[in-house]
């Protein structure tokens, strides 16, 4: 995977090349190699542990890498990052705001320390409260917003600057479906306006949801790249659950697909734990075969649904082995912390 | 990978642009200053010993320990012995709070966000010492109205006062830096404060604060000598009762202080800068 240039002419606001960083034993980034074209997202997907963390934090000079390049927004990261801390936003795991001070007090600071005037740090506070809708609780301290408010706030204190390259490290770990939904709306809502976003993500769905390409990165490397659909293509696509109306029926039904020979469709398995059949689909069409074969054979179906491949799912089959955070050696937190305290 | 990769132009070479330049930086202060601030005023507690503190102290040890220190009814005495080396307590004890200060800062993500920002990192270091100073005056302003209540006399002047003032602050803020140092070593607040305390009471009681050291053991009295908490709360009686040597104590605490400051300063900067 080497590539041979290092600029920002070719349209990529991130360009990485084999950068390293290790905290004792730990590989926790160890030579990774990405590239985010200007005004896209890239999504970095990947268990605990994996990385994720530590190469965002080389990338918003939080870390020195101990070796390898990164060049974002045409500054590098090592040689000028008080350059490069003009151009980017980071939106953390874990919420980076004062949490005694409103949330219009927040944005404020934010607003002087980027060097806006009194009136322009107001102004642009509102603004983003009212973006973000937080006017309600501008008063507030931060310490008394939902989790959800609090992403929000963190988003909106990231925006302040109007950065060209925006970080986002887990943007919606621990948060409720529809706070998640307003965060990836907003998310959307920068890139259209000509962001560049780099997503860290545990979750395929999000993946799917926000970035136009794909980095899976595993135990500090990168394991695949590629677009959303070749991705998935290459980890199996959807699989589809069907429930039949009878549970005796699971073995005949999972037969009857198999057998039928469908075009891309390898095989079906019956999983009677859950009382379904499970079918690998890459294509909406195979959906309606499956089922027509399904309906000219007179099964009776209680339900059918489709579901994206897990991460686990996609882990296992990149790597053939699973990716729960218990076989990585240590939560991106802990190393962190290790750094900290060294 | 290939040399090539390595050696391969950027768009835009050279120095790192956007120094921040000294109106700026002034302007970041500010921000953090009000940031800081704001947040005591979110968490009025935290005046406590700022507010409280003083008043207790000149009440226990007048009222109390003041008759048997002085002897009985000469309570009105030891107000002039008392007060002025109170004012170097005061700045001793507020230098510590900037160490949990610093270590609580560090463990909430906001700094994290800071350190991603064009501003200087020191300037989050400069605010917090800022802040703290304007504690200590409000301390020492209570402490000093506290004193005239209870009968103390500024025969010194004005000026005299001014200076006595002066000198604690610059001794508070010499000192800050060892807590801002341990507040950025350990990992809890509450490690912080706890061996603020185990620093605090030996200097604090072990000088002149309170009592002469000439009625204490020949090697307590020996330490109250070289303790600096001593030497400013000499100089402070001295100028404002307008009596006895200023220079001596008053150089020797600002020996002190500029020797703290050289000592601890470059080692809490350097390590300010390997955490961030």
């Amino acid at each position: 995977m080497t590539r041979e240039t290092i600029s920002t002419r070719g349209g990529n606001a991130v360009e990485v090349r084999g950068l390293v960083k290790h905290f004792g034993a730990v590989k926790a980034v160890d030579g990774v190699d990405l590239d985010v074209k200007e005004g896209t997202v890239l999504g970095v997907l990947g268990p605990n542990g994996a990385g994720k963390t530590t190469l965002v934090r080389c990338l918003s000079t939080l870390l020195v890498p101990d070796a390898g390049r990164a060049v974002v927004a045409g500054y590098d990261v090592v040689r000028q990052p008080r350059a490069l801390r003009r151009t980017i936003g980071l939106t953390g795991q874990y919420a980076s705001v004062d949490e005694k001070l409103s949330g219009r007090e927040n944005l404020y600071m934010i607003g002087r320390l980027l060097d806006l005037s009194r009136k322009d740090a107001r102004r642009r506070a509102d603004e983003m409260l009212e973006r973000f809708s937080l006017t309600e609780a501008a008063k507030r301290p931060a310490a008394k917003y939902s989790g959800g408010m609090r992403r929000r706030l963190d988003l909106a204190a990231s925006m302040i600057g109007r950065p060209s390259v925006l970080y986002l490290d887990e943007p919606t770990t621990g948060l409720d479906p529809r706070t998640r939904n307003e965060v990836w709306e907003e998310v959307q809502r920068m890139v259209r306006e000509g962001a560049t976003v780099l997503l860290t993500t545990q979750y395929m769905e999000e993946a799917e949801k926000l970035a136009h390409e794909l980095t899976v990165i595993d135990r500090g490397r990168v394991i695949a790249e590629g677009g959303v659909d070749e991705l998935k293509t290459k980890v199996g696509g959807r699989t589809l659950q069907i429930r039949p109306s009878e549970p005796d029926e699971l073995k005949r039904m999972a037969d009857a697909v198999a057998r039928a020979g469908l075009d891309g469709i390898a095989g079906a398995a019956a999983d009677h734990d859950g009382g379904v059949v499970n079918v690998p689909i890459t294509s909406d069409e195979q959906l309606t075969a499956v089922v027509a074969v399904l309906a000219r054979q007179g099964f009776a179906l209680a339900g059918i649904s489709t579901h994206l491949p897990s991460l686990d799912e996609v882990f296992l089959a990149l790597t053939g082995h699973k990716a729960s955070a218990s076989d990585t050696s240590e939560d991106d937190m802990d190393q962190q912390y290790a750094e900290v305290s060294a | 990978m290939s040399a090539a990769t390595m050696t391969a132009p950027l768009s835009k070479p050279g120095a790192d642009e956007g120094r921040i330049g000294l109106r700026a930086n002034l302007r970041h202060i500010g921000a953090l200053v009000r940031r800081n601030a704001l947040q005591i005023k979110q968490d009025p507690e935290s005046m406590f010993d700022v507010l409280l503190m003083p008043v207790i102290f000149i009440l226990l040890f007048v009222y109390v320990f003041g008759g048997a220190i002085a002897g009985k009814g000469r309570q009105d005495e030891y107000v002039q012995y008392l007060v002025p080396g109170m004012m170097g307590m005061m700045a001793m004890n507020i230098a510590t709070a900037v160490g949990s200060g610093v270590n609580e800062d560090f463990r909430k993500g906001v700094m994290d966000r800071f350190r991603t920002m064009p501003i200087a990192r020191s300037s989050v270091l400069i605010a917090k010492i800022v802040v703290e100073l304007g504690r200590m005056l409000i301390a020492t302003t209570i402490l000093l109205a506290m004193g005239l209540l209870l009968g103390l006399k500024i025969t010194g002047g004005v000026g005299s006062l001014l200076a006595a003032v002066a000198l604690s602050a610059l001794f508070c803020a010499g000192l800050m830096w060892i807590f801002i140092l341990l507040g950025l070593v350990m990992k809890t607040t509450q490690a912080v404060q706890g061996t603020a305390m185990l620093i605090l009471m030996p200097l604090q009681f072990g000088s002149s604060v309170f009592t002469r050291p000439t009625s204490m053991p020949g090697w307590l009295e020996a330490f109250t000598k070289i303790n600096p908490l001593s030497s400013l709360a000499d100089a402070c009686r001295a100028l404002i009762q307008g009596q006895g040597a200023v220079l001596h104590p008053a150089l020797i605490t600002l020996a002190w202080v500029v020797a703290l400051t050289a000592v601890t300063m470059p080692l809490a900067v350097a390590k300010f800068r390997s955490k961030t």
